[in-house]
């Protein structure tokens, strides 16, 4: 099998776009379960506040998401544009 | 080097099976070692129980161990199975299915010793509800355990569907990638899973009659947390069952060992976010029952943001596979 330079380039963007979101996901979903578990903590102990909690839950949960962003940004950019 | 297809096969089906156990011993070890220590514990609280912790102990480790010996069937089959084939896709298939367990069963054998302990834990607390915590503990394990049933499946797939027709380049990768993201996918939903059943074990003990409340809660928030490992036996099925027309362009192969290492990595998060939130949710129920369905909402909602990232990675593996 002969290999040429564009294709292990373009082989490497893929293999790169592959781990960028695969590695990039771990950190988000973990973080926002974290985020997720300790809501249902302060709605348990006060459940008055359940709208102002799940306001802050998605707002916390929107930051952490921005990694996964990032790393899909990167997917992306790897797969198409580079 | 030039390297006839059956040395091949010998050569990755040996190193599979080592991968396979090997990996594969590591969850349900560190699973039974919690439900060990929770046991002991308990039985220092309430020696005069000591008989039924004892016993269901051994129930739950033994659920925990399932996972393991899934891998240590794979591991035999790589070891003995006698392949007649002479294609050298067998022996990527082979390297992939070994991947596929040892990773696919940690998961599975960690999350599975959460709900023995907190089970344990809850026997000494409540004596009088033991039926109903070892029931749970098995309802809730039993669920933790089919992220490694998925690997299981995936494994046995690769070892015995016959790839011989399809061109060496570049299904090869699909089938190591194939292994790879059941496998890895599947730790994070093991594991959340676990998570979630640990929760409600010791939240029955706390309120017993919440039962009803908290076995929904634990399902439906563990049904959640199972879906990465959904999304990475998709990616399985597509990368073996799709023909791939042939290309000896590196960058064929690569693109779907990536989809495979996308979905497998990316699952794993997501699945303990989940599992995480579903912890908080059934935790919480336990305590304020009256709350249940504000707390199966916000458990929901914070699931599905959490689930994102596992649908980034599911789409990036999906353009690898189908687009580029």
């Amino acid at each position: 099998m002969a290999i040429e330079g564009v294709d292990i380039v373009k082989a490497a963007a893929f293999l790169g776009a592959g781990i960028s979101m695969g590695l990039g996901a771990i950190g988000p979903g973990v973080g926002e379960g974290m985020v997720a578990a300790k809501a249902c903590e302060a709605i348990g102990k006060n459940p008055k506040e359940a709208g102002l909690l799940t306001r802050t839950m998605l707002v916390g949960q929107a930051v952490s998401e921005s990694t996964g962003i990032y790393s899909l940004v990167i997917a992306l950019l790897l797969l198409f544009v580079v | 080097m030039a390297m006839d297809a059956q040395t091949l096969i010998h050569i990755t089906a040996y190193t599979g099976g080592g991968i396979a156990m090997g990996l594969g011993a590591i969850g349900a070890a560190i699973g039974e070692g919690y439900t060990a220590s929770q046991a002991n514990l308990a039985i220092s609280r309430n020696p005069s129980i000591s008989g039924d912790l004892f016993k269901n102990m051994l129930v739950g480790q033994a659920v925990a161990e399932s996972a393991s010996i899934f891998a240590l069937v794979i591991a035999i089959l790589l070891l003995f199975l006698d392949v007649a084939s002479d294609s050298k896709l067998t022996a990527a298939a082979l390297f992939g299915a070994g991947i596929c367990i040892g990773f696919g069963a940690i998961g599975s054998g960690v999350g599975s010793g959460f709900p023995g302990g907190q089970c344990c834990t809850g026997i000494a607390r409540q004596p009088a509800v033991t039926s109903k915590l070892t029931t749970n503990m098995l309802i809730g394990s039993a669920v933790c355990q089919t992220p490694a049933i998925f690997s299981m499946v995936v494994a046995l797939m690769l070892l015995f569907m016959d790839f011989s027709k399809m061109p060496l380049y570049p299904t090869w990768a699909a089938l190591v990638g194939a292994g790879v993201s059941t496998g890895l996918a599947a730790i994070g939903s093991g594991y959340g899973g676990g998570l979630a059943a640990g929760a409600s074990c010791e939240g029955l003990a706390r309120q017993p009659e919440a039962s009803g409340n908290l076995t929904t809660t634990m399902l439906v928030g563990q049904a959640v947390a199972q879906t990465p490992s959904i999304f990475g036996l998709l990616i399985s099925f597509i990368l073996i069952f799709k023909t791939f027309p042939e290309s000896t362009a590196l960058k064929a192969s690569m693109a779907l060992l990536a989809a495979g290492i996308c979905m497998g990595f990316g699952g794993i998060g997501p699945g303990i976010g989940n599992g995480m939130a579903a912890q908080g949710a059934v935790k919480w129920v336990a305590r304020n029952m009256k709350n249940a369905g504000d707390l199966m909402r916000i458990m929901l909602v914070g699931q599905a943001v959490s689930q994102s990232t596992a649908i980034y990675a599911m789409v990036i593996s999906l353009v690898l596979i189908f687009v580029l």
